[in-house]
C-alpha cells in the first residue's frame, strides 16, 4: 500500500454558466492534515462535496485506499471511511447531545451505550462534551465538537473540515488544533478547509490552492509566508486597509446599562452594557456568535425595543424610537444575514435600496415613492461600492455573497450614517472584497463618524478597531485599546477561559 | 430532467403561467365532461363563449358584471394580506357581517326617505365586515392564534347568525312569518340601483373598479404596497425596513375586511335584494381563486374575477341547456387554481433536460 489515501485526478464539474471545478488533481497522504484554500467561489465547496458523494463530477476519477471510489451518496462515502464536519451545524436545539447524534447515525445503538460511547470518545481526543446537555445550550464551539464526535464515532480514515475555526475563540481553536494532531498521529488523514493563513500555517503541512475552480498551485504551509498564500489565492496583489491618524470626537452613542430580555427561547439576554462611542473611532466588538451580538444591533437599530433612558443618541434617548426613526437621527445598522435580513432576496436592487434608504435619501415624499429616486440610489450604491451586477433591476439574490455584502454595507455607508452598526461585515467575503468593505468603514470614520464594528474574525477586529470589547453571554467586557492586544488577552476577555472550565467540570 | 431555480422569476411566465393554466382547464375540463357523456367542444363553447358572444349575451353580459363585482371586490381585500403573508381564509364570514350590519342600519330607519340612507349603510357595511375581521386580526396580534383557523370558523358563526336574524331580529314584520328581511332593492332609499338601466353596473361594480385603481396605487407606487410585499417575501427584512408586525395584520385583515362587508352590503341591497338564510352563495371562498389566479395583482385580480364570473354565468347556462351538474362547474373552477398553482412553478423554476445528479 501506498502512502496515499485519497488520489483526485482530473475533476471536472460545470454547472451552467460557470465551471466549479476544472481539471482538479491532488493527492492527499495517510496522516497528513491537507489544507484546501480559495476564495469564496474557487470551487472548494463543489470539490468537497464530490468526495463527500453529494455531486457527481462530470468527469474524473477519484482513487481512495487503491480502490477506485465514485460516491453516488454521502452513504457511500461514509461507509467508504469519509466524514464531514460542516460550517454550518445540522443539530437540533431542542434535542441533547447524544440524541442529536443518534439522529444521525444508520443504526444508533440504545441512549446510554451512545452516551458512553461519547463520554469516551470525547475523554480519548479531549474535547469534553457532556452527552446529556441540551444543544440549545451549548457555545458554537461546543456544538462543534459535537459534530466531530458525531463523525469520530464512525471511525474515519479520511475527516473533512470546512471552515472550523469561523465560529470559535482562540483557546477553543486550540484544544481543537490539538484534537486534530492526535487524529493525525493515530493515522487518519484531514482534509482542512480554510481561508486563514496562520491556523494553517500552524496545523497543516500540505495545501493545495484553488482559484476559479482550478488547481493555481500547492505548497508547504510551514514554509510559505501567509503573503504569499494569499496572493496565490487572490492571483493579485494584496491591498490592505489603511487606518488614517485622527483625533478623538465627542461622545455620539452612549449605552447606559441596556439590559434587554432574551427575544425568543434560544436567543440571550442582554445584561447590564454601559460602554460610550466617540465619533472617528471604531469600536470593535469580538465573541463567539450567539454571545448577543443580533440582540445588540437590533437594539441598537430599534428592532428591538427597549427601556428608556438605555440608549442615547448625541444625549438624545432613542431607546423607544422605532427603526426609521432612529435612521432619521443618523444610527444606522447592517444586520449579520444578509438574504432576508439586510436585504430581501426576490427584490430588485433598486427596491432594496428603497428599503432602509427611503427616509434619509429622500426616496419617498408624502408616502408615495420615488422610483425614479430608488433607482439612482441604487445605481449609486453600485457604482461606488463596485457591485459586480448588470444592473439595480437584477434581484439581491442573483448577486453573490460578497457582492450583496458590498451592496447592503454601501447602502448604509451612502446614507452618511453618525453612527454605523455593522455584524459581521465580511463574513463569507471573499478577501478583495473584504479588504474593500474594511476600507469603506476606515473611510466612513475619518469622515468623522462612529463605526461600531461586531465580528467574530479577530484579524478582521485588530485591522480596523481603534478600541476592542467582548461580548460574552449578553454583558460587554470594559474596552481597551485594540493597538497591543496579544491573542492571549483576546483570548481572556472572550471568556474562551471561562468556557474551557464549564466543559472541565460538567465533561 | 430535473428542476432548477432561476436567478430571477421569469417576466414571461408571469402573464403566460394563468394563460397556460386556463387553457389546461378547458383541455382537461372537456375530458371530463365528454366523460359525463357530453360533447366537450359544446360545453366549452357554451361557458366560456356563449355568455360573452352569443346572441343571448345581451342577457348574459350583465350577470357578469353582477357576479364580478363582489368577487372582484373580495379578491382585491384579500391580496394585499395574501401578499403580506396573512391568511384570511373567512371573507365570506366578513361578507355576511357586512351585509347584516348595513341592512341592519338601513332597517332601523325604514321607511324614511332620504338620500342620507344609502351612504350611511354602506359605512355600516364596511364597518360591519371590518369589525369581523379584527377578531381574528386582533386575536393573532395579542395572543398568536392562527388567522387561517379563525377567520374561517368565524364563517360559520357568520352563517348562523345570518340564519338567527333572517328569522328573528330582521325579519320582515309584513312578510307573513317568512324568513328572510324587508326587500331592500325595492325601498329606493336603500336600493342599491343600476347606475345605467340593464348594464349590470351597479355601486358595487363601480366600487370594484375603484378599489382595483387604488390597489394598484398602493402596491406600485406607495410605501404602504411597499411593505406589503416586503412582509410577505422577507419578515426580517421587513422589520428592518420599519414595518410593525402587529399593525401590518390589523391593517391587511381591516382593508380585507371592510371590502368584504362592502360587497356583503352592495349585494344585499342591490342582486340578493334582501337578508335571507342563504344569503351568501361562496363569494368569499371563490375571491381566494381569484385573488391567485390574478397573481395578487390588481389588473389581474380585475381579470380573473371577470373569468370566474364568466364560468358562474356560463356554468349556469351549461347546467340549464346541457344538463350538466353543478359539481363539474365548481370542478372546473377548482382545476383553474389547482392548474394554476402547478405552472406557478415555472415562474421560478425551469427545466432542465439532460443528466440529474445525485443530491
Amino acid at each position: 500500500m501506498s502512502d496515499v489515501l485519497l488520489d483526485l485526478a482530473g475533476l471536472t464539474k460545470a454547472y451552467p454558466g460557470v465551471v466549479a471545478n476544472n481539471d482538479v488533481s491532488f493527492q492527499i497522504g495517510r496522516g497528513e492534515i491537507h489544507a484546501l484554500l480559495g476564495e469564496n467561489g474557487a470551487g472548494k465547496s463543489t470539490l468537497v462535496k464530490t468526495i463527500y458523494g453529494l455531486v457527481k463530477p462530470d468527469s474524473g476519477t477519484m482513487v481512495m485506499n487503491g480502490a477506485g471510489f465514485a460516491p453516488a451518496e454521502p452513504k457511500a462515502a461514509r461507509a467508504a471511511g469519509v466524514a464531514m464536519v460542516f460550517q454550518h451545524f445540522s443539530l437540533f436545539d431542542a434535542l441533547s447531545v447524544a440524541e442529536n447524534i443518534a439522529l444521525g447515525m444508520e443504526n444508533p445503538p440504545k441512549m446510554q451505550a451512545l452516551a458512553a460511547r461519547v463520554r469516551a470518545v470525547s475523554d480519548q481526543y479531549g474535547l469534553p462534551l457532556d452527552p446529556d446537555r441540551v444543544v440549545g445550550d451549548l457555545s458554537a464551539g461546543e456544538r462543534q465538537r459535537v459534530e466531530i464526535i458525531r463523525c469520530l464515532l464512525q471511525d474515519p480514515k479520511l475527516l473533512i473540515m470546512d471552515e472550523p475555526t469561523s465560529v470559535l475563540t482562540p483557546q477553543e481553536v486550540t484544544i481543537l488544533f490539538e484534537t486534530l494532531r492526535k487524529l493525525r498521529s493515530e493515522g487518519t488523514s484531514i482534509l482542512y478547509i480554510s481561508h486563514k493563513l496562520e491556523e494553517i500555517r500552524a496545523l497543516c503541512e500540505a495545501a493545495t490552492i484553488l482559484r476559479l475552480g482550478e488547481v493555481v498551485g500547492s505548497c508547504d504551509p510551514r514554509e510559505t509566508s501567509a503573503r504569499d498564500m494569499a496572493e496565490m489565492m487572490v492571483g493579485q496583489v494584496l491591498h490592505v486597509p489603511e487606518k488614517a491618524e485622527k483625533p478623538q470626537g465627542d461622545v455620539v452613542l452612549e449605552l447606559k446599562s441596556l439590559s434587554a430580555p432574551a427575544p425568543h427561547q434560544f436567543g440571550t439576554a442582554l445584561k447590564d452594557i454601559s460602554i460610550t462611542v466617540r465619533a472617528g473611532e471604531v469600536l470593535g466588538i469580538g465573541g463567539v456568535a450567539g454571545n448577543g451580538q443580533d440582540e445588540l444591533v437590533a437594539a441598537l437599530s430599534g428592532e428591538m425595543k427597549v427601556r428608556p433612558g438605555m440608549v442615547m443618541l448625541r444625549g438624545a434617548d432613542v431607546g423607544l424610537l422605532a427603526v426609521n426613526a432612529r435612521r432619521s437621527m443618523g444610527l444606522l445598522a447592517a444586520p449579520e444575514e444578509r438574504m432576508g435580513h439586510a436585504a430581501a432576496p426576490d427584490m430588485t436592487l433598486t427596491e432594496n435600496a428603497l428599503m432602509t434608504g427611503a427616509t434619509r435619501k429622500g426616496l419617498e415624499s408624502k408616502g408615495f415613492i420615488r422610483w425614479d429616486r430608488a433607482k439612482s440610489f441604487a445605481a449609486e450604491v453600485i457604482e461606488g461600492f463596485d457591485v459586480r451586477t448588470p444592473g439595480a433591476e437584477n434581484t439581491a439574490r442573483s448577486l453573490s455573497g460578497g457582492n450583496l455584502q458590498k451592496f447592503v454595507i454601501g447602502r448604509e455607508i451612502m446614507q452618511d450614517p453618525d453612527v454605523f452598526v455593522v455584524n459581521q461585515p465580511t463574513w463569507g467575503v471573499d478577501a478583495s472584497a473584504a479588504a474593500a468593505i474594511r476600507q469603506a468603514l476606515l473611510d466612513l470614520v475619518a469622515k468623522g463618524a462612529a463605526v461600531i464594528c461586531i465580528s467574530q474574525d479577530l484579524d478582521e477586529l485588530m485591522e480596523v478597531s481603534d478600541r476592542f470589547c467582548a461580548l460574552n453571554e449578553g454583558r460587554l467586557s470594559q474596552p481597551r485599546p485594540a493597538k497591543g492586544l496579544t491573542v492571549e488577552e483576546i483570548g481572556l476577555m472572550l471568556g474562551g477561559a471561562h468556557d474551557m472550565e464549564v466543559a472541565h467540570v460538567e465533561g | 430532467m430535473i428542476l432548477e431555480k432561476r436567478p430571477q422569476p421569469s417576466q414571461r411566465w408571469v402573464f403566460a403561467a394563468p394563460l397556460l393554466a386556463v387553457v389546461l382547464t378547458m383541455v382537461v375540463g372537456g375530458i371530463l365532461f365528454a366523460a359525463l357523456g357530453k360533447n366537450p367542444v359544446t360545453v366549452i363553447r357554451t361557458i366560456f363563449y356563449d355568455p360573452l358572444f352569443s346572441e343571448n349575451a345581451w342577457f348574459y353580459r350583465p350577470e357578469i358584471l353582477i357576479k364580478g363585482g363582489p368577487l372582484v371586490l373580495l379578491a382585491i381585500g384579500l391580496s394585499f394580506g395574501f401578499r403580506a403573508g396573512i391568511w384570511n381564509i373567512g371573507a365570506e364570514g366578513q361578507y355576511i357581517v357586512g351585509a347584516i350590519c348595513g341592512a341592519a342600519v338601513g332597517l332601523a330607519l325604514y321607511p324614511a326617505e332620504t338620500r342620507l340612507i344609502f351612504p350611511l349603510m354602506v359605512l355600516a357595511g364596511a364597518l360591519g365586515g371590518w369589525a369581523w375581521a379584527m377578531i381574528p386580526a386582533v386575536l393573532r396580534v395579542r395572543f398568536g392564534t392562527n388567522e387561517i383557523l379563525v377567520s374561517l370558523m368565524l364563517v360559520y358563526v357568520a352563517e348562523q347568525l345570518l340564519a338567527s336574524m333572517a328569522l328573528g331580529a330582521l325579519r320582515n314584520p309584513e312578510g307573513m312569518g317568512f324568513p328572510g328581511s324587508r326587500n331592500l332593492s325595492q325601498w329606493p332609499a336603500a336600493a342599491n340601483k343600476e347606475l345605467i338601466a340593464g348594464s349590470g353596473m351597479h355601486w358595487g361594480v363601480l366600487a370594484a373598479f375603484i378599489a382595483v385603481i387604488f390597489a394598484y396605487i398602493a402596491l406600485s407606487r406607495h410605501q404602504f404596497g411597499f411593505h406589503v410585499r416586503l412582509s410577505g417575501q422577507a419578515p426580517r427584512a421587513a422589520r428592518f425596513a420599519g414595518v410593525n408586525p402587529g399593525q401590518m395584520i390589523l391593517i391587511c385583515m381591516g382593508i380585507s375586511g371592510a371590502l368584504a362587508g362592502l360587497a356583503g352590503l352592495f349585494e344585499v341591497t342591490g342582486p340578493a335584494g334582501q337578508i335571507s338564510i342563504d344569503f351568501n352563495v361562496g363569494y368569499g371562498f371563490t375571491a381566494i381563486i381569484v385573488a391567485f389566479l390574478g397573481r395578487l395583482h390588481p389588473v389581474g385580480i380585475l381579470l380573473a374575477g371577470g373569468l370566474m364570473a364568466l364560468t358562474y354565468v356560463g356554468g349556469g347556462i351549461a347546467q340549464s341547456q346541457l344538463g350538466l351538474p353543478v359539481a363539474a362547474i365548481q370542478l372546473l373552477q377548482g382545476m383553474l387554481l389547482f392548474f394554476l398553482l402547478a405552472v406557478d412553478v415555472l415562474t421560478n423554476y425551469r427545466f432542465r433536460f439532460g443528466q440529474g445528479e445525485t443530491a
